[in-house]
């Protein structure tokens, strides 16, 4: 039985999840979940994440939420090399780097994200303070990354991993959006995104983000 | 005493450190603890830099490892000395439990500490350090935010009559609630728990652990 993600693939949660279903080469089924029409409060979604948020995923009897929680369980059951479980020095770098992107990078992307496109769609008005704090925030992150990139190919290593797959939802809204220039002063961050905007599985899950039923 | 194996940069009353502590003292290896002076800002100079681009508290090392964010940190620790402790906190053995264990890990790090950290911040820390008053609408609005949370913690718990989040085995996923919950259980806004039996039998359950007791009177914030 194929495994099911509930929920938008716009989502950055929801592509995170999407990417490393291809990166395995799993079978799997989008169901749409509507936010519009508060579908992600009912209780058939309740049942399946009880904090009202998407993802969800199903395989088989086993249910899951937290889009870092089901992209693990999906790369260790599709014997991914993405997490490096097998070497320690490794597999704590892919970790640490994993806590910086929800730490700093996708935790200051959301809000910009949220007010520069939700927002104007619900007919709101963008908040310019909260997306320039953000920015700030950003840029003092970048530099961490800056600097990381400078010494190594990626950012656990010289390998590619989770980590640098896991900032391409937020990645793929900045490079959209009308504060994608914020990347020039950091050349090797804007080559590396380049790098991980380019893999197979990345391309294949933006068509998906791209689909007005997403 | 056995030489110390590992260092800790950061003292225990950091919540963060006393997550890398706790998980030391489960696997019962020896750790050094390094202060890292706050108030003085060495955390953003260029020698606990170099260990923690970000200027953060805790940073660690062992051997030629050195890593920083508490819970890449923990998890290593884990990883690297449970066999020898006889503990299986992570259960990287088993898929399912492995999943159920960074599902409430996640919980713990986006939707609970976001909700429980600010109460912690303003009756604590800022009153005790800082001198500056807590700030009651923050507080308030926290707790309206973590009743909202527990609710959801109350039912998963009841429903599922597990002892600890995960399943019946206390886990990577319990370790993680414990600083913050801790500390905000040193306020009067621990009787907010009164109101979530469940939560509050599995909360009783998790400082029964000898590693949590502890470090728990070093974690303490004095002024």
């Amino acid at each position: 039985m194929a495994m099911k993600v509930y929920g938008p693939a716009m989502s950055t949660n929801v592509a995170r999840v999407l990417v490393c279903l291809e990166e395995v080469g799993a079978e799997y089924e989008v169901v749409p979940v509507d936010m519009t029409t508060g579908e992600h409060k009912s209780p058939a979604h309740d049942a399946r994440n009880p904090f009202g948020q998407v993802p969800a995923f199903q395989d088989g009897d086993l249910i899951l939420y937290e889009s870092r929680a089901i992209s693990k369980y999906i790369l260790r059951k599709g014997g991914s090399d993405l997490l490096r479980e097998s070497n320690l020095a490794e597999s704590a770098m892919v970790d640490v780097w994993l806590e910086v992107e929800s730490g700093h990078f996708s935790s200051t992307m959301s809000p910009i994200i949220f007010q520069c496109l939700v927002v104007p769609f619900l007919g709101g008005e963008t908040d310019t303070k909260i997306v320039q704090e953000n920015l700030e925030k950003l840029k003092t992150a970048l530099g961490v990354y800056e600097a990381r990139l400078s010494r190594f190919k990626y950012l656990a290593g010289d390998f590619v991993s989770l980590a640098d797959i896991s900032h391409f939802p937020a990645a793929y809204y900045l490079l959209g959006g009308s504060h994608a220039s914020v990347l020039d002063a950091y050349p090797h961050v804007k080559a590396w995104l380049a790098e991980v905007m380019d893999r197979p599985s990345v391309r294949k899950v933006v068509e998906l983000m791209k689909l007005p039923s997403a | 005493m056995a030489p110390p194996v590992v260092t800790v940069f950061g003292t225990a009353n950091f919540a963060n450190a006393a997550r890398v502590m706790a998980c030391l003292e489960e696997v019962g290896v020896e750790y050094e603890v390094v202060e890292v002076d706050y108030m003085a800002k060495e955390h953003k100079g260029a020698e606990h830099l170099a260990r923690n681009p970000l200027g953060q508290i805790p940073a660690f090392q062992d051997g030629d490892i050195k890593l920083f964010e508490s819970r890449a940190i923990a998890k290593y620790v884990l990883r690297k000395y449970s066999k020898a402790a006889h503990v299986d906190l992570l259960r990287e053995g088993n898929p399912e439990e492995a999943a159920m264990v960074d599902v409430w890990t996640e919980v713990e790090a986006h939707t609970y500490f976001p909700a429980i950290a600010p109460i912690f911040y303003e009756c604590v820390v800022y009153p005790a350090t800082h001198g500056i008053p807590t700030n009651q609408k923050v507080v308030d609005e926290s707790l309206e935010k973590l009743k909202k949370v527990l609710d959801v913690y109350e039912a998963h718990l009841s429903r599922s009559k597990y002892l600890y989040l995960a399943g019946d085995f206390f886990s990577f996923a319990d370790l993680n609630h414990f600083p913050f919950t801790f500390h905000v259980m040193t306020t009067p806004h621990a009787s907010l728990f009164d109101s979530y039996p469940h939560v509050k039998a599995w909360w009783e359950r998790v400082m029964a652990r000898p590693s949590l007791k502890k470090i728990s009177p070093d974690m303490v914030i004095r002024a």
